[in-house]
């Protein structure tokens, strides 16, 4: 419980600091945000009496806290380009790309530990059979890591999209208003984020499990008997999970930056557009307001990794740091 | 290297292959990249054309060459800025401890929880965007990452036998740092180095992709190859494989070198 608060509190103190540095990188590059909302032209008395209104002539801490309660109350200014609340703007976006984001995470995990567990089964055997299915195995995971989700991505549009029509590339999304549509055409990008991912997690997996397995307990617990994959799933997995789950943790992050990347393959209406236009578009209350969203979604799936280690590994859970 | 891992061996191949395409199609390509012919457009590979031609008759092996180059220079640029400030950063932390070690590595650690491609387009939206910009952007980006492996590494050196002989002997801070220490955590630099070099490679064609880095690279060219994937599917496919060998063969070679000399299995 302790070290749940402490946690929670290390996530607080991440998160104030993150939005400052935020705050003051875009305060610091964006200029005079009335001359941007009503162009170079507007008479100084309409800039004085926008300024008055949105509160830029208050003092920069000040602005920042208010800026930083509006995450709260829902306030996070206007944006430069569409003239309405950024909060709007960002919250119709916000569930494209949390569905997408978790939908490929559920696939990376649910796809990743058996392919994991798959490959270890005949680790260890000699004889140049076993290499050869060694060494292709090795090949095909490296080629899978090596794609970039925006790549996989155009593939598949390609073969099922243009090739086997399941889907139509280019056209128009469907909205969370149709739920079966809106998922079945998010699973093409899901399946484009998870597919180099899924890659990454069963190598990292399978170094983890190779180490524990080359340790004495396991020795121990098969030279007493026990069968070999029984003590695969019950012994080994438990072991080589908690470098996995920080592995994973770290994977919540990615899938985020992967869909904020494949959601311009598939004209996902996400974050990522809205992100996108905005810096082409110098939008920086929008901009800022969506960083500071992804910075939170990255720290919050670092203290989840950290609070599940602590669950599945008795070592924190007794308080130690587990090294 | 007593032994050199087959994965080794393959990934050099591979890598020098194409280093070799690129470096020629720096200063010679079979076609002008922008020369646009109508009565060529849209032809499938052949042996004239061996990538076909896009949707203005450019051909199309002459344009993903050209790009390629600008990605692998963008990523050369990136690794080699960022290892050399994360090594310097990483040698002098975990050598020496302390304070500003502690403080630097929280804020080491907080920056390699961000995915390098949102970090990367932090700072491009806020330096501006640009060949150099993406370079300086990237290096930031890719520093801690250098600095927390040679941290480590120097740390688990620093009390080993070999570097007290070489204090009572009088050698100087730096020279232990450089000529004691360096050559023995090439270890775990090497495969850093590649790891770091696809990282980069990733994180700038994204952005290129995404119309926020640099044009006329990798990344840029699938984006504008996407657009015609009805017509000429091999343009993406052209221009996305050669991501995937650049990646691949560097990726060949940290396998190889993680594997260890002489070890076949991890």
């Amino acid at each position: 419980m302790r070290y749940a608060v402490r946690k929670v509190l290390t996530l607080l103190m991440t998160m104030l600091i993150v939005s400052f540095l935020a705050f003051l990188a875009f305060e610091l590059v964006s200029g005079d945000a009335a001359v941007a909302l009503l162009g170079t032209n507007a008479t100084q008395e309409r800039l004085e009496a926008l300024r008055e209104e949105l509160g830029l002539n208050r003092p920069f801490m000040t602005r920042y806290f208010s800026w930083l309660a509006g995450f709260f109350t829902g306030d996070l200014g206007v944006s430069f380009s569409y003239k309405i609340p950024v909060s709007g703007l960002v919250g119709q976006k916000i569930p494209a790309t949390l569905t997408l984001s978790l939908m490929s995470f559920v696939l990376i995990v649910a796809a990743s530990i058996p392919l994991g567990m798959w490959s270890v089964r005949w680790e260890g055997r000699k004889g140049r059979v076993w290499r050869t299915i060694d060494a292709v195995r090795t090949t095909f995971n490296q080629l899978f890591m090596s794609i970039p989700p925006f790549f996989s991505g155009i593939l598949i549009s390609w073969v099922f999209g243009i090739l086997l029509r399941w889907f139509q590339p280019g056209g128009a999304f469907p909205t969370p208003a149709e739920p079966g549509r809106f998922l079945w055409h998010l699973l093409f990008p899901a399946v484009a984020i998870a597919l180099p991912r899924v890659a990454m997690t069963v190598r990292m997996l399978r170094s983890t499990i190779i180490f524990q397995m080359n340790s004495d307990y396991v020795r121990t617990a098969i030279s007493r008997g026990n069968d070999r994959s029984n003590v695969l799933w019950r012994h080994v997995l438990r072991n080589a999970l908690p470098p996995v789950v920080a592995f994973l943790a770290q994977t919540m992050a990615e899938v985020v930056a992967g869909s904020i990347v494949v959601e311009q393959v598939f004209g996902v209406p996400g974050l990522g557009r809205l992100l996108l236009g905005g810096i082409s578009g110098r939008d920086w209350p929008v901009v800022q307001s969506i960083i500071v969203i992804l910075a939170f979604w990255v720290v919050l799936a670092g203290t989840l990794g950290d609070l599940v280690s602590q669950r599945i590994d008795p070592r924190l859970r007794l308080g130690g740091d587990g090294e | 290297m007593k032994h050199m891992s087959p994965y080794f061996k393959a990934g050099v191949l591979l890598t020098a292959v194409l280093l070799v395409l690129i470096i020629i199609g720096q200063f010679w390509t079979p076609y002008d990249p922008e020369a646009m012919s109508s009565a060529e457009k849209l032809q499938a590979p052949s042996a004239a054309h061996w990538m076909g031609t896009d949707n203005f008759g450019r051909d199309i092996f002459s344009r993903v060459i050209r790009g390629a180059g600008t990605t692998l220079g963008i990523a050369l640029a990136t690794v080699i800025l960022s290892c050399t400030a994360g090594t310097v950063i990483g040698a002098l932390t975990g050598y020496f401890g302390g304070r500003v070690d502690a403080i630097l590595m929280r804020f080491n650690d907080a920056l390699t929880a961000f995915p390098s491609i949102l970090l990367g387009l932090v700072f491009v939206s806020v330096l501006g965007g640009g060949t150099w910009n993406v370079i300086l952007a990237l290096s930031i980006v890719f520093t801690p990452s250098f600095a927390r492996v040679t941290r480590s590494a120097y740390a688990s050196v620093r009390d080993a036998n070999y570097i007290k002989s070489a204090r009572l002997m009088g050698a100087g801070k730096v020279r232990i740092l450089t000529i004691h220490i360096l050559p023995n955590i090439m270890q775990v630099l090497l495969p850093a180095l590649t790891i770091g070099f696809n990282n980069a490679v990733l994180a700038e064609a994204s952005m290129s992709y995404l119309g926020i880095g640099s044009m006329g690279s990798l990344g840029y060219i699938l984006s504008d190859a996407q657009s015609m994937l009805y017509s000429a599917p091999w343009y993406a496919l052209c221009a996305g494989g050669t991501i995937v060998l650049m990646i691949f063969g560097v990726g060949l070679m940290g396998e190889g070198l993680q594997r260890g000399e002489g070890g076949r299995y991890a």
